[in-house]
């Protein structure tokens, strides 16, 4: 069933998207699993892993900033890319569409806080 | 005929005062729902509708009524469609955290190619992405045994399902309101009475016409003819032949809009839309040269294969909704020609947000639920001169030769602005608004690019024929 299959595919270890780089798009996981790292002193260090139904890249639609960490492929991977136009285009119309993506950020933040207090606790 | 008390009463009121008086119309928890329709629109209702109202804590008690068996093959499980998930809709449905999975798409489109009496050409989705899905509406045509792929409508109901509707495969018999609320009846069965009903049947069900001896104020849609057929060529030829690519036809044949090739799994959907289709002109169309080319060498219409011309929505109804009542999808408010399930998406969850969290009755509808189908409407009106304006360019030579070597001319290099290009893509996979495509045709690089093309079809008439990009 490979025919059906939707998005653009990445395999094993190929940069989806890079620290630095500017970015008017976020995407969604289709199939397979992704690492976030971030370079920080010349080291990657690896923040999360993100699997199929997540998404990843959603700060360049609220910011316009540049992208804050890479994403690679682990594994063969599928990615659909949501363009920021057509995102906030849909969002005017209908401002629950954004609340996946609040909830969402929302979760991680809640685990950042745990993990920034876990250690300064040590 | 009665309208509705409150249309009666107070007609088209300021919707504040309106919103004034809709005490009794909220729902709450165990609220019954009925959804009459499990197509697309019925089940992104009904999901929709669960998910918002979980969301600010209470539990509707939702019933689709649905008699369709979507795992059976041929018209019992189908929605007579032509079976496309626009590209807007798949990176939406992306973002709600609904991905489509290669279970129910048979073909992910990343291409379409534009056939002309004078030539044709490729032209790629902006990213080289599989970002358009062709899917069947039921399990595959009446002839197909032992599909792999399932079907997109029962997915969609699956979902519902799973968020915790119902789902009653009995047939409504008949519709009443008693005590301002609907009552339906099922065939053999009981009747039951609901706080709203939601109505997402399609323009090609005797059902709408139940609605016409209620005492409400429902014009249903206006609507034309169309025809879809489905060719078995097997997995392999439909990917050898057809690719990933959706082979769109503008032609000068009379009566003909357009016509379009949709490569599935192993069936390709042939869609024509135009004025009064019958089966010469059907038959016309599909032994052009440029049909043929398409398709294997050899190949010839077969003596049986499974086709209908189903009734599609051209005019919206007016005014979907009244009190605890709403008329969603094809019955309500539907995109032009293009992308009806993803108009489907947008009024089903404008209903659901609307019904959940402001209340079911008329003017409530009016003020949360119109907006959304008005805008739709208005930028059909924008449609119809987009396809109007095409029409009329078919008509000439070389004005065909002026898009054709304006499309052919920005494929040459990536660095070129798509200007054609990209309103031709948008123009027919429905992924763009109407408003939008006609608002980059007003660019004045556009109108010049066109110009000049049509201009030089005109002194290099020879440079055209034939051409392919």
């Amino acid at each position: 069933m490979e025919s059906g299959n939707l998005g653009k595919a990445f395999n094993d270890g190929d940069v989806i998207i890079r620290q630095g780089d500017e970015g008017d798009c976020m995407y969604v996981i289709q199939s397979g699993a992704v690492e976030v790292v971030r370079h920080v002193d010349g080291k990657d260090v690896p923040i999360a892993t993100r699997s199929e139904g997540e998404f990843f890249g959603e700060m360049s639609i609220f910011e316009r900033e540049v992208r804050m960490a890479t994403v690679r492929a682990r594994g063969p991977v599928r990615v659909i890319t949501v363009d920021k136009k057509n995102l906030m285009k849909r969002i005017q119309e209908d401002p629950s569409l954004a609340f996946r993506l609040l909830q969402t950020m929302s979760q991680r933040l809640r685990e950042l806080s745990g993990e920034v207090a876990h250690r300064k606790s040590r | 005929m009665k309208k509705d008390n409150f249309t009666e009463a107070f007609g088209k009121a300021d919707t504040d005062s309106e919103s004034a008086l809709t005490g009794g119309f909220e729902l709450t928890d165990g609220s019954r729902v009925a959804v009459l329709g499990g197509g697309p629109a019925g089940s992104f209702f009904s999901y929709f509708l669960l998910d918002i109202a979980g969301r600010v804590g209470f539990v509707p008690q939702v019933d689709i009524f649905e008699k369709r068996i979507f795992s059976k093959v041929g018209a019992v499980g189908c929605n007579m469609c032509g079976g496309i998930i626009s590209e807007s809709l798949v990176q939406t449905l992306a973002a709600e955290g609904i991905t489509l999975p290669p279970t129910i798409v048979e073909r992910g489109i990343d291409s379409y190619i534009l056939h002309m009496d004078v030539g044709s050409t490729r032209i790629d989705t902006p990213l080289q992405e599989k970002r358009i899905a062709a899917v069947h509406r039921g399990a595959g045509p009446k002839d197909s045994t032992g599909t792999r792929w399932g079907s997109f409508d029962g997915f969609l109901l699956d979902m519902a399902k799973a968020k915790g509707a119902n789902h009653l495969q009995g047939q409504v018999t008949d519709i009443s309101l008693v005590d301002g609320k609907p009552v339906l009846s099922v065939k053999g069965g009981e009747s039951k009475q609901y706080d709203l009903l939601a109505v997402c049947v399609g323009v090609n069900t005797p059902t709408l016409k139940h609605f016409a001896e209620l005492p409400i104020d429902y014009t249903p849609p206006k609507t034309s003819k169309t025809f879809i057929s489905e060719f078995y060529l097997g997995e392999e030829t439909v990917g050898k032949y057809l690719g990933s690519s959706m082979h769109v036809f503008l032609m000068n044949i009379p009566r003909v809009e357009f016509a379009a090739l949709i490569p599935k799994g192993d069936y390709v959907t042939f869609c024509m839309l135009g004025e009064d289709i019958d089966d010469d002109l059907v038959r016309r169309l599909l032994e052009t040269d440029q049909v043929k080319q398409c398709l294997p060498p050899g190949w010839e219409i077969p003596k049986v294969y499974c086709h209908c011309s189903p009734k599609i929505n051209v005019k919206g109804a007016h005014p979907p909704f009244a009190d605890r009542l709403v008329f969603i999808g094809d019955c309500g408010a539907t995109r032009l020609y293009k992308d009806g399930i993803g108009a489907a998406y947008r009024t089903a969850k404008a209903a659901a947000a609307t019904a959940a969290l402001h209340g079911v009755a008329a003017a409530d509808f009016r003020k949360h639920f119109m907006p959304v189908c008005t805008s739709i409407e208005r930028d059909n009106l924008i449609g119809k001169f987009i396809f109007g304006f095409n029409r009329r360019i078919n008509k000439l030579e070389q004005d065909r030769k002026g898009i054709l070597g304006m499309v052919l001319h920005e494929q040459e290099k990536p660095t070129r602005p798509k200007r054609m290009s990209m309103v031709m893509w948008d123009t027919f996979t429905g992924s763009a608004s109407y408003g939008d495509i006609l608002l980059r045709t007003m660019h004045p690089a556009f109108l010049f690019g066109l110009v000049r093309h049509i201009v030089s079809s005109f002194l290099n008439p020879k440079n055209f024929n034939g051409r392919k990009g």
